[in-house]
């Protein structure tokens, strides 16, 4: 393989990948005031963003329900009961994962 | 002064503790897996330090083997990560009052860093020094993490398999954190339902870009409705 080929592939990613990034502050950057519609989107997206990650996090669940999707299932409301219990997030952090991974070892 | 920038680290630190976990582990396989596609270590290092997006990097290992047209590779690093464009709407005006870290903040806008950042204490007075920091330590665990996994190629202790499974849980916080807090569960409701009907529809590569356009629109109407209330 050429390493020519690589490098060119490689700069090319990065720059689409830093000008994805960028996009928005591109269109809305220097002393242009954004509109206040993009601002509030702003603000609420936060919640809807996590919503989506913890979907894209268990998008493999529907290929292998036993193996993966109910391991995750249990171990996501564990660290979800657990964090709206005592509000410590390393607790919860550390009990859901050690959990997942025992239960992917048992089944 | 320096008791200051201590107390940054160190929350700094603190806060970044999950996506040292994720990072280290999946970092450590994707050097492994490029040592196995034949890229030593070097090219990890140079893609981690340029490239710095988890999942595409993944797919590029598969783009370059296989070698694929610079535009095959183009348009998949821009279906992949037009999702990280709607992360900098949160940040705009932060991020623009940054200075010259401005730009190195907009580099380093993974979904980790993006889910701690929203995690952060509105009310912490050094919060951009914070954020520049984690951003700095994030970076720094999937660098070094690449890099050592391509050293190490196929060795490894124990099965470790399932541990990335903290930056779900670091996620799953964020979420009950914000639905705590919000006056109005409608934009989660909005993302759990868009992002599960995308999956099922276009499939799981590509959903997330659909999902957060169709979320974002429906949040527009919402908010504007809101206001007519």
């Amino acid at each position: 393989m050429r390493t020519e080929y690589i490098l060119v592939a490689v700069a090319v990613s990065a720059v689409i990948t830093f000008g994805l990034r960028a996009f928005p502050f591109a269109l809305f950057g220097g002393s242009r005031k954004m509109p206040e519609m993009i601002v509030k989107l702003g603000k609420v997206l936060p919640a809807t963003i996590m919503a989506v990650l913890i979907v894209y996090c268990v998008k493999d669940s529907l290929d292998n329900v036993i193996g993966i999707g109910i391991p995750k299932l249990i171990a996501i409301l564990t660290v979800a009961g657990s964090y709206r219990w005592k509000h410590n997030t390393f607790v919860s952090i550390a009990v859901g994962t050690l959990l997942y991974m025992i239960l992917l070892h048992m089944v | 002064m320096k008791v200051r920038k201590q107390h940054t680290w160190r929350t700094a630190f603190i806060k970044s503790i999950p996506i040292l976990c994720s990072y280290l582990f999946v970092g450590m396989a994707y050097g492994m897996t490029m040592e196995n596609a034949g890229f030593h270590w070097y090219y990890s290092l140079l893609i981690s330090i340029t490239v710095y997006t988890g999942a595409f990097q993944f797919v590029l290992i598969t783009l370059l083997s296989s070698g694929a047209s610079i535009l095959t590779i183009a348009l998949t690093a821009l279906l992949m990560n037009s999702r990280q464009s709607f992360y900098a709407l949160t940040f705009l005006d932060e991020f623009k009052r940054m200075g010259k870290k401005k730009l190195y903040m907009i580099h380093t806008m993974t979904d980790e860093t993006y889910a701690v950042n929203c995690s952060l204490d509105e009310k912490e007075p050094d919060r951009h020094e914070v954020m520049f920091k984690v951003a700095i330590l994030s970076k720094s665990y999937w660098v070094i993490a690449a890099v050592i996994g391509g050293m190490l190629g196929q060795l490894i202790p124990f099965d470790l398999t399932g541990i990335d499974f903290c930056m779900t849980a670091l996620f799953v916080i964020i979420f009950v954190d914000q639905w705590e807090q919000a006056s109005s569960h409608v934009p989660a409701i909005v993302g759990a339902i868009t992002s599960v009907v995308c999956l099922l529809i276009v499939g799981a590569q590509y959903f997330l870009l659909p999902s957060l356009i169709l979320a974002s629109g429906i949040l527009i109407i919402w908010n504007r409705r809101q206001e007519a209330a």
